[in-house]
């Protein structure tokens, strides 16, 4: 696969640089709401709707800001539009389909100004993809981002009734979780490349 | 006797037999593993002996250990942890140093096992995080490899075995030249397909004859064992026919499409870790899914990741990260694959 390919930065983004077990960004939802397993799909939906909206969102403002110059508000203005486009579409989800915004709404505003959120944005701008590349990374990075969480869920709750070591308090074995499984995810260093 | 041919077999109490308790099964799984283990000793000689050695004796002393700083009764009596060791031992490269060897057997039972409370927690099989650990610490020494039947194996251990802690092994090129003097790539079968496109008789795979970790060289004697375990209804044998059946049918697609490029199932299927994990790690009880179809999936989903990650993936190895991988699902895979209960109404879109 051609490193340009839209299959490979989606499979790129969902797998082998998974943003939070290869990269670890993203840390505080993952360890957060990885608590059971129907919550943790949910928050992966909404961090999959949130990283599209970003990643539009930043292709869009970039071409603005280098038509105008301003490359060094780049930081600035992403957060600041991400997070006020964000609000918007969340407005816009809870008085068309109250279904959704059940759903999704209460994580919105938790990821909004998450550090994988603007991360996607700034590699995406690093890296130079057109819009349909961006979309595909948006994608890959949210279907990670999800995968990781969910996996993570299953783990913990299947360990709610184990037997852990008094010293071994919930941070650790969420933690101790997550390194087993970014270990795991070392296989796939190199797939495709 | 009867002429319509049905027999009735009279016997005398006691019908009930007592089921097989955790450490009877573990301790056939230990005597089912012997076998593996001599005949590595067998090829490669004294250095696999200690190896394995080191493994076990760590794996206990960390188990013991660790009950006793936590203050529970220890748990080195069920055997598990033995197994553990071994299969660690059989996983990693003939020459690999024992300090190397007992930093992994910690990180293995330590912290994928007891961390998490001990055997029937742990989510994924301590034997591969252990090697998952040393992989990802040790790169180099644990992709150096060694001829097998080397002239002095039992009289002598492989230079890098005695590496002083801390260091790194030196070179083993000088121990090489001695006991292979008609010259040793260093590569698996595995690698020699894979990065020099250069494949290997099957058969010399099926009995062993190639070189590659511990106890990873003969498919035909790692199936034998594995029968025993069957025929002692001491291991789950859908997992392996999965393992085995998905992995060949995935290759057999790719042998389809370019058979120049990409090896045949039959190679597949002997070379490398894949039958020793297939038969002793996918099955392990504890972090595999409990459903009949799930056990189905859980196996597929192993042997589809090894060889997509053998194939096109930067590793020439795939068995042991498909198979983690596949501990971190089965919980998911456990609780998607509930079977109905009998005489519930069918479950109508989402519960």
């Amino acid at each position: 696969m051609s490193p340009d390919s839209h299959a490979f930065i989606f499979l790129n983004a969902f797998l082998i640089n998974n943003f939070v077990l290869a990269m670890f960004l993203g840390l505080c939802p993952f360890l957060g709401v990885s608590g059971k397993v129907k919550t943790a799909w949910n928050m992966g939906l909404a961090v999959i709707f949130v990283m599209l909206v970003s990643s539009v969102c930043a292709f869009g403002i970039n071409h603005l800001l280098v038509r105008f110059d301003l490359e060094f508000l780049r930081l600035i203005s992403y957060i600041a539009v991400i997070a006020s486009a964000v609000q918007l579409v969340e407005m816009f989800v809870k008085k068309f389909s109250p279904a959704l915004f059940r759903t999704l709404g209460i994580f919105l505003p938790l990821i909004t100004t998450n550090c994988a959120i603007l991360g996607l944005a700034l590699f995406q701008t690093n890296r130079e993809y057109d819009f349909t590349q961006c979309l595909a990374f948006s994608l890959g990075a949210g279907a990670g981002f999800t995968l990781a969480l969910v996996l993570m869920a299953g783990l913990r709750e299947k360990l709610e009734l184990a037997d852990v070591p008094d010293t071994v308090t919930q941070a650790a074995l969420s933690l101790m979780i997550a390194g087993l499984l970014s270990l795991t995810f070392m296989g796939f260093a190199g797939l495709g490349g | 006797m009867s002429t319509t041919g049905h027999h009735v077999v009279l016997r005398t109490s006691p019908h009930l037999r007592e089921t097989p308790t955790v450490d009877v099964i573990m301790r056939n799984v230990v005597y089912a593993l012997l076998p593996i283990v001599a005949f590595s000793i067998y090829q490669f000689g004294i250095s696999v002996l200690a190896l394995v050695l080191v493994c076990v004796g760590t794996c206990i002393a960390v188990e013991h250990l660790v009950c006793r700083w936590s203050h529970r009764p220890t748990t080195v009596n069920d055997w598990s942890v033995t197994i553990t060791g071994l299969l660690l031992a059989l996983t990693l490269p003939p020459g690999f140093p024992l300090w190397m060897a007992m930093v992994a057997s910690v990180a293995g039972v330590g912290l994928g096992k007891l961390f998490f409370g001990g055997l029937g927690y742990n989510v994924m099989n301590p034997a591969l995080i252990g090697r998952a650990f040393a992989q990802a610490a040790f790169t180099a020494p644990m992709t150096t490899w060694v001829p097998i039947l080397a002239p002095d194996r039992f009289t002598s251990f492989i230079p890098s075995t005695f590496t002083l802690p801390f260091l790194r092994p030196e070179s083993i090129q000088p121990w090489l030249e001695v006991v292979a003097p008609d010259g040793f790539s260093g590569a698996t079968p595995l690698a020699l397909m894979k990065f020099e496109q250069v494949p290997t008789d099957s058969l010399q795979l099926l009995l062993g004859s190639t070189a590659g970790s511990a106890g990873e060289t003969s498919a035909l004697l790692i199936l034998l064992c594995g029968a025993y375990l069957v025929y002692r209804r001491m291991m789950e044998v859908r997992v392996t026919i999965s393992v085995l059946v998905v992995a060949a049918l995935t290759t057999l697609v790719f042998y389809l499409i370019d058979g120049d490029k990409y090896p045949g199932p039959l190679f597949m299927l002997c070379s490398g870790g894949l039958m020793l994990g297939a038969v002793f790690m996918a099955t392990d009880m504890v972090a595999s899914p409990v459903t009949p179809l799930g056990v189905w999936i859980y196996g597929g989903l192993i042997g589809f990741i090894t060889i997509i990650i053998r194939l096109f993936g930067g590793l020439s190895e795939g068995i042991m990260y498909a198979i983690l991988l596949a501990n971190a699902c089965s919980p998911l895979i456990s609780s998607l694959t509930q079977p109905r209960r009998y005489g519930a109404p069918k479950k109508k879109g989402a519960a």
